[in-house]
């Protein structure tokens, strides 16, 4: 075990982890976002505090996550390059660390094209695998990035995501074979609905061993409605929602969608949970934490397990 | 080379309107090749701008002049005997050029009338795009000649975000995804086993991060 984090426990005893997100809220309002958090309480191993999510400002995932720790949760700070240096990010893992928080996610962030400051600076003074590489030289050499010894180093549980979804197909495998180089202890994956595709993917990590030096948390999602699966298949960069899909949800009424939303994505964990290399799932209900307790237990994910 | 748009001419205008006399520089450097400031554009642009102020009832006496080149001193140099005669000076040149009439001339106001844009190449008739930074440290010659700090939004040093789409990149369809070109290029090039090199993070101090930058060489300066 590299850290004290409550996920790699889960994940080291061999269990099927689930995490799922709660993204904080436009406000500052403390009770908005523990109110989504306490639909995750005892579902989740983890909770991931989104990083101004769609490039929208919001509570900053550090405060969020320690909103969560200090209600006994286990917060999974994400954090984006897009919005700060180095300085500020390096300043913010030691602070997370101290308040508790011991387990994160490294990403570039959507562009800000598509939050509402477009208008912004992006910062990206370094990329998602630098991040990870600095985070784990923090962690075990007890440097900085810029060399400086640290006193006191924070132990993060470091995650990184993939999307087998994207493109070019052929580098994903390679991209995730980076990350893990760099650093990253485990991956949450892009919403999974093309199950074929990412089976491929899989095939590919488990070829170069990747899923033995890391661990696969197979990202879901479930689809509220047919205008949702509409709006992930043709809007959302980097999604691979397939047709069928699409056409199924729109075969049913509109107040049955919800209900087949989530068969969907029950469905999904199933056929997930036979792939080679699938170490858990990480549960990315936008908006719709209610939801998320039904999903893991009639995956069969309840209850989780208690691990000291 | 650099690259530059002209500016809105009621912003020009807003910026001259006051003063009786405009001596109207062009240079013949980068902003002749994109069309900006030349000598064409000089003319262009003084008569829109004796047209646009003659209907509001203001004139205004417009000499046109084009320097070789307006960031060198040697050339700036030309424009001693006629500086006198003018109240400001208005300048179609980079952001280099403006500045180096401002120094030269320090009692004169100096405006931009084009808006410096990027360091690009041409890709077509009348279209220009962003190639290169100057981060002062190249990545070329491992990128497969396609630099990622230039041309990926996100200035990704180590492989293609996850928005990345049948090679467009996920902030519009008109723009290619850098990392799917030099995916592509390496592996035409066989060199595909670079891509598992992970690019340190970078040091951007010859790219700005130290201030302003500078170049001396020794056997050329005085």
């Amino acid at each position: 075990m590299k850290t004290e984090s409550y996920l790699e426990r889960v994940l080291a005893a061999g269990h099927l982890a689930v995490t799922s997100e709660c993204g904080p809220p436009r406000g500052a309002t403390a009770a908005s976002i523990l109110d989504k958090a306490k639909y995750l309480e005892g579902i989740v191993d983890a909770v991931n505090i989104t990083d101004n999510q769609t490039a929208m400002v919001r509570m900053s995932s550090f405060a969020g996550s320690v909103l969560l720790r200090q209600q006994g949760m286990h917060p999974l700070l994400q954090m984006v390059t897009r919005d700060r240096n180095r300085l500020a990010m390096q300043a913010d893992i030691l602070g997370a660390y101290a308040l508790g928080i011991d387990t994160m996610l490294c990403l570039s962030g959507d562009h800000t094209r598509f939050g509402d400051h477009p208008m912004a600076m992006n910062v990206h003074d370094i990329d998602s695998i630098q991040l990870i590489q600095m985070v784990k030289t923090m962690r075990d050499e007890g440097k900085f990035q810029g060399g400086a010894e640290i006193k006191g180093a924070p132990k993060m549980f470091i995650g990184a995501a993939a999307n087998p979804f994207a493109d070019p197909f052929e580098l994903r495998v390679m991209r995730l074979a980076k990350k893990i180089a760099a650093g990253a202890d485990f991956i949450q994956t892009q919403c999974i609905f093309n199950v074929e595709k990412f089976e491929r993917w899989m095939e590919g990590v488990r070829k170069m061993g990747l899923h033995k030096k890391c661990y696969i948390l197979a990202g879901v999602t479930p689809m509220k409605s047919v205008g949702a699966a509409r709006y992930m298949k043709n809007k959302v960069p980097g999604m691979d929602v397939p047709t069928e899909l699409v056409e199924r949800m729109a075969s049913v009424e509109k107040e049955k969608q919800p209900a087949e939303g989530i068969a969907i994505c029950v469905e999904t964990m199933e056929r997930l949970k036979q792939v080679e290399g699938v170490a858990g799932f990480h549960i990315m209900a936008i908006d719709w934490e209610e939801k998320v307790e039904e999903i893991v237990k009639k995956a069969g994910l309840y209850p989780r397990p208690q691990i000291q | 080379m650099i690259t530059a748009e002209r500016k809105p001419l009621e912003e020009i205008i807003d910026y001259v309107k006051d003063f009786k006399r405009i001596l109207l520089l062009g240079c013949n450097e980068c902003v002749t090749v994109c069309a900006a400031g030349g000598r064409k554009e000089v003319g262009l642009l003084a008569s829109g701008l004796q047209m646009a102020l003659l209907k509001s009832g203001t004139s205004i006496e417009i000499r046109e002049h084009t320097l070789e080149r307006q960031c060198d001193p040697e050339y700036v140099e030309e424009l001693v005997p006629m500086i006198d005669s003018a109240d400001a000076v208005l300048s179609m040149a980079c952001g280099c050029g403006v500045q180096q009439l401002a120094m030269r001339f320090k009692e004169k106001p100096v405006f931009p009338a084009v808006n410096t844009k990027f360091m690009g190449g041409s890709e077509r008739q009348g279209v220009w795009t962003e190639r290169c930074q100057g981060c002062g440290d190249c990545l070329l010659g491992i990128t497969g000649g396609i630099c990622p700090i230039a041309r990926c939004a996100k200035q990704l040093m180590n492989g293609p975000c996850g928005g990345s789409c049948n090679g467009k990149c996920e902030i519009g369809d008109d723009v290619e995804c850098a990392w799917h070109l030099i995916w592509e290029r390496l592996k035409a090039l066989g060199l595909q086993e670079r891509y598992l090199d992970i690019m340190p993070a970078k040091d951007w101090r010859p790219g700005g991060g130290a201030g302003p930058r500078k170049i001396i060489r020794e056997d050329l300066a005085e």
